[in-house]
């Protein structure tokens, strides 16, 4: 059972979410183009503090980075926004010149926090970072083999590396190591040579097409990824080329993310997370709902005369449209609340039906064999 | 008007391909020849009353994306010959020898086969499609969907 749901105020579907470094303030977008940041008060409480509102078109992606205490949004109206709080509570925007002629999509932050990286429909992924000497925040490009839209970004531990997923159907692992602001990294399993831009590896969803890559993440060593693609697919990666896949019978997952070194945790058109094992071998195991169906109640005191309403209007006796799980809509993102992408012990989700919830892992675990961490 | 706007020859011309910004697929040539010697096999095992047998060659062998639309129609064909050929009570157990890959491909198959009703197809693709259904959830419909490269 989800712990905590919230509805924040009126707002429709939430479409990212972003938490702070100490748990207590939320930025979230009710599909609009304004970003809301709320903070805890007391037990239960949720209180709007900010809103955000520079975009002038819905805002697609945000990321709040925990050390720093920035956050970064960005949009469809091809901008970027880093948000720093000043002294009197109130936050002071920077924008960022993405050189995007298409809306930007998703945008993460690095794990150092020096740089972040936007995906967007111009097939362009923009490498921000931010540059003393003018006081500014510089774009660098990654073109090439780039053929579409990049849909997700997600980051290597190592700060070097990002995996993009893509509306081509592939997903790539991507150099974005900018000299200027850190060292040479060290070699991985995905390469020794790493100029900026350089192209590490290329996985193709599926030889029959495969659908669209909804989210793409790295596990907590960085030595595999998983992504989920729109053809209700799950697969794993490393960085030897080995892929894995499982094709599932649930409705496509919109967002995935590690939860442990052997299990992922993702979400989408079913509206309830599904947590599935992998094995050493990176073979993934059929997924488990994180909820069961709730019954849903059909009021027993349904009139006849409703009864045969619907029944000339519909179709059907009973109008029943509530979904039988805690979210009545797809879930759009899942950040790991408590813990990290190697020990995740609470994770929170937003969904188009404008919730929050919150899903206690380790409580869950008592009655889920899969969720054993 | 002038005597230049009556001619709509221009709205023949594609503009998209000039376009650079395109989106080029990958264009992966299938050799249609492979689908040659499956036929007579397929074709020989319906005819010795083994339609089970014929349905698992057809499923494995069957190539996706083949751009010549005549071999796409006599795959079509031969695959609507073998499974109005299993009768409903072998239905379940046919589904059930087969692995994920050939459910996926027989799912395609199915939505093929109810674009092009003949007598009394419908009904029996509708058996098909419930049986699969069962087994292979709603994830195989949406790979039907979404998979570029159709069967």
């Amino acid at each position: 059972m989800a712990a905590a749901v919230q509805k924040f105020g009126p707002g429709g579907p939430i479409q990212c979410h972003a938490w702070s470094a100490d748990r207590q303030a939320i930025a979230l977008s009710h599909n609009d183009k304004d970003v809301m940041v709320y903070q805890q008060t007391g037990q239960k409480g949720w209180k709007e503090t900010s809103r955000l509102d520079q975009h002038d078109l819905r805002v697609t992606g945000i990321d709040w980075a925990p050390v720093s205490g920035r956050i970064v949004t960005c949009s469809q109206d091809r901008n970027a926004y880093v948000w720093v709080k000043e002294q009197n509570g109130t936050w002071r925007h920077t924008l960022v010149l993405l050189r995007i002629n298409r809306a930007a999509t998703c945008v993460k932050w690095s794990p150092e926090e020096n740089k972040f990286a936007v995906g967007s429909g111009a097939r362009i992924i923009s490498i921000c970072y931010f540059e003393e000497e003018n006081d500014w925040w510089v774009a660098k490009h990654i073109k090439r083999p780039l053929r579409s839209t990049i849909t997700t970004v997600d980051w290597h531990p190592n700060n070097v590396l990002l995996a993009a997923g893509s509306t081509d159907f592939k997903v790539r692992v991507f150099s974005a190591y900018i000299k200027d602001i850190e060292q040479k990294p060290a070699a991985t399993e995905w390469g020794a040579k790493m100029p900026f831009a350089n192209l590490m590896a290329e996985f193709s969803n599926s030889l029959t097409g495969g659908g669209w890559i909804h989210s793409v993440s790295f596990s907590a060593d960085g030595r595999r990824i998983a992504w989920v693609g729109h053809d209700s697919s799950i697969v794993v990666a490393d960085a030897g080329m080995a892929m894995m896949k499982l094709k599932t019978n649930f409705l496509p997952l919109l967002t995935v993310t590690w939860i442990s070194p052997s299990s992922i945790l993702a979400a989408g058109h079913d509206c309830v997370p599904i947590v599935f094992r992998v094995d050493p071998s990176g073979k993934i195991s059929d997924g488990s709902k994180l909820e069961e169906d709730k019954k849903v109640e059909t009021p027993i005191t349904a009139n006849a005369m409703r009864m045969f309403r619907n029944k000339d209007r519909v179709g059907q006796e009973l109008l029943d449209s509530k979904l039988a799980t805690t979210h009545q809509n797809q879930i759009t993102e899942i950040r790991i609340l408590r813990g990290s992408k190697s020990q995740a012990e609470a994770v929170s989700t937003t969904a188009g039906d404008g919730k929050l919830c919150i899903w206690h892992l380790r409580d869950l675990a008592t009655t889920f064999e899969d969720l054993k961490l | 008007m002038a005597k230049n706007t009556s001619s709509n020859v221009f709205r023949t011309l594609d503009v998209d391909q000039y376009n650079e910004d395109n989106y080029k697929e990958d264009n992966d040539s299938t050799d249609p020849a492979a689908l040659g010697p499956n036929d007579t096999l397929i074709t020989s095992l319906l005819a010795a009353n083994k339609p089970v047998e014929a349905l698992t060659h057809l499923l494995s062998g069957a190539t996706l994306g083949i751009k010549d639309q005549a071999a796409r129609t006599t795959s079509l064909t031969l695959a609507m010959r073998v499974l109005m050929a299993i009768k409903v009570s072998q239905i379940d157990d046919a589904v059930a020898q087969l692995d994920n890959e050939s459910r996926d491909v027989l799912m395609k198959f199915i939505y093929r086969g109810f674009e092009v009703p003949n007598e009394g197809s419908s009904a029996h693709l509708l058996v098909w499609h419930e049986k699969v259904f069962t087994v292979a959830g709603v994830g195989s419909i949406v790979r039907v969907l979404t998979d570029k490269k159709r069967v």
